[in-house]
């Protein structure tokens, strides 16, 4: 186990190397004057003297080599400083220590909804084979995994916040600066979040289940004649359970993602407006930042879900 | 099943095809659900070609004394604030979602068997570099890596499509990448070698054609999830621009009047739900026909 664990923990370095390499370069893509991701205005670029473009250069480190350049954008990050944003004229690592915690407030609480939801609705589906239970899963599910998450924000604005005045429409208080209304705004953001990761849970549930439930362990517990609730519990439900931990793994993306756009549509200031928005600012300091701390909480909760998966599957640890 | 089983092989006999054909589109067929969804599909694809046809009005014409019409006999869907026509916009629309859709998933799909079938038959330091360097792409949600590269690129149709592409690949070169392992590992491929067949032959003659079911699968099904992804793109602003048509920013556009005039965003936005669902829809009815294994199971 503790040789899997350091391989696993080496390639995760790896591929957070290649992570920041490709967030390097992607910005140094941007077509002009690399002083741009600094200046964010290339009017302003225009009208300055060659001496004043030269001292701008050299205090950037835009003088010094491509890859020298990339190392001391690391080292850095390492050391906690992530740069200064031209939109937001703040801290960089500030602005996110900010915003994050809101989009994970509202990604964790979407996931607690929808592992448990997706995990039940599957199962059922599963059991009831065929039944008007499993159709409305299998229709419910297929329409959650296709609808824009915009559409089904306006929809939900429209009834429970335009129609019926129910709840607020936008933004983000804190809980801990008022419970109840941090709720209220909370409620359509978390439905909409949940919404995808409840209908994937529900299909990988229900295709995992129906394929445990023909495997020989099952025919022979039911021949033994166990009644239904020892055979699902007892024999099937650990053994489907097995791929929803990859599922689970995913949803930390799907959180960032899906924040991007649910973010946008509910006015909450979280890390996916704050990307979004800097993206409109041209604030290439913050979008490089953005990203990158994104990508690396990914890639670690994934390496966290490889090693969990070691543990649950001893098969895998010897691949 | 044990028939269709064989004609997995290379060595398919003509009777054995044909049999395999009738017993897909026995499969594909008796579900009302996958037809309807095929269905759509064609329908969009003839409304996309035909849009200058159909659309009664020019989709970019504004009209400011004909603005925010309700539903009508002129307008089928009203007007937006600028006059413009709805159901003339969403026909046009389609012609964008269907263009991006299918460059993207078709140049990703290419690049990814290229990359994959390189990473799974020769291994070693190309398949390590190859995989960590999908991997790394993984990383980011398919929307921020899209933001990133059009932020970068800028908005515009061709720019879109490369950010979608980027974004795509890692699936298709993984999917790729285990296939051709999985082929690798059997026998004919061994003694395909043994008796001296260069790599480029094995490769286009045997391991190619066995990836070409689970690739047509990916592919419909992966057409939903770039629609899906250039619509947020879009929706958010960074997508397509005038004047081309994408759903997703009409959507976007519609919001101010949401509640005096909801189907300003709800029709397109039901254009987009519509499309991603058939295509799912699709994938997953021609992976039920396509395997003797799931057949008549599901």
């Amino acid at each position: 186990m503790l040789t899997y664990i350091a391989r696993r923990l080496l390639w995760g370095i790896v591929v957070l190397i290649l992570v920041s390499l490709i967030v390097f370069f992607t910005i140094r893509l941007l077509p002009g004057d690399p002083l741009l991701i600094y200046l964010a205005d290339s009017d302003n670029l225009r009208s300055m003297s060659q001496e004043q473009l030269d001292g701008l250069r050299a205090q950037y480190g835009l003088d010094k080599p491509i890859l020298l350049q990339y190392v001391s954008w690391i080292a850095d990050i390492l050391q906690g400083d992530l740069g200064r944003s031209i939109h937001y004229n703040e801290n960089v690592a500030t602005l996110m220590l900010e915003r994050l915690p809101i989009t994970l407030h509202l990604g964790l609480i979407s996931m607690a909804i929808s592992l448990p939801l997706g995990v039940i609705a599957g199962l059922i589906a599963a059991l009831r084979r065929g039944s008007w239970i499993d159709n409305i899963v299998v229709v419910a599910a297929y329409i959650g995994t296709a609808v824009p998450v915009f559409l089904f924000g306006y929809i939900l604005i429209l009834i429970f916040g335009l129609k019926l005045e129910w709840l607020p429409i936008a933004g983000y208080t804190s809980p801990l600066d008022d419970f109840w209304l941090s709720t209220k705004k909370l409620i359509m953001p978390v439905f909409c979040m949940s919404l995808p990761g409840i209908a994937g849970m529900a299909r990988q549930m229900r295709s995992s289940v129906l394929e445990v439930a023909s495997q020989d362990f099952v025919r022979t517990a039911w021949s033994k004649g166990l009644t239904e609730k020892v055979v699902v519990f007892r024999h099937m439900l650990k053994n489907s359970l097995i791929p929803i931990v990859t599922i689970m793994g995913m949803s930390i993306g799907a959180i960032f993602g899906g924040s991007v756009l649910i973010e946008n549509v509910f006015a909450i200031p979280g890390m996916g407006r704050l990307l979004v928005n800097s993206l409109f600012g041209q604030d290439y300091v913050m979008i490089q930042a953005s990203t990158l701390i994104t990508a690396c909480i990914i890639v670690l909760s994934n390496l966290l879900v490889d090693i969990s998966y070691g543990w649950f599957d001893p098969r895998i640890r010897y691949e | 099943m044990p028939e269709a089983a064989v004609t997995n092989g290379e060595s398919s006999q003509a009777p054995y095809q044909r049999n395999e054909w009738e017993l897909f589109c026995r499969v594909f067929f008796q579900k009302k659900i996958a037809v309807l969804a095929l269905f759509i599909i064609c329908l969009t694809f003839i409304v996309a070609i035909f849009a200058p046809w159909i659309a009664p009005y020019d989709p970019n014409a504004q009209d400011l004394s004909n603005s925010m019409q309700p539903p009508s006999r002129q307008h089928l869907l009203g007007t937006d604030r600028l006059g413009m026509d709805t159901f003339s916009r969403i026909v046009w629309g389609s012609r964008t979602a269907l263009i991006v859709g299918f460059s993207t998933t078709l140049i990703s799909a290419f690049i990814g068997t290229v990359l994959g079938l390189l990473a799974g038959y020769f291994g070693g330091i190309i398949n390590t570099v190859i995989m960590r360097f999908m991997d790394a792409l993984m990383g980011f949600p398919m929307i921020v890596l899209a933001l990133l590269l059009a932020g970068v690129l800028g908005p515009g149709m061709q720019n879109i499509i490369i950010a979608l592409t980027v974004a795509s690949v890692p699936g298709y070169v993984r999917i790729m990448c285990s296939m051709t392992l999985s082929v690798k590992e059997n026998d004919y491929i061994l003694a395909q070698r043994s008796i001296g067949s260069s790599s480029a032959r094995t490769l286009f003659l045997h391991i190619l054609p066995n990836a070409v079911q689970p690739m047509i699968v990916m592919i419909t099904s992966g057409l939903g999830g770039v629609i899906l992804g250039e619509s947020g793109l879009s929706f958010l602003g960074v997508g397509i621009t005038p004047p081309d048509i994408a759903w997703g920013s009409m959507v976007a556009d519609g919001f101010k009047y949401l509640k005096t005039n909801p189907i300003l965003s709800l029709a397109p936005g039901l254009a987009i739900l519509l499309i991603v669902l058939s295509f799912n829809i699709l994938g997953d009815s021609l992976r039920d026909a396509l395997d003797p294994k799931l057949r008549g199971v599901l």
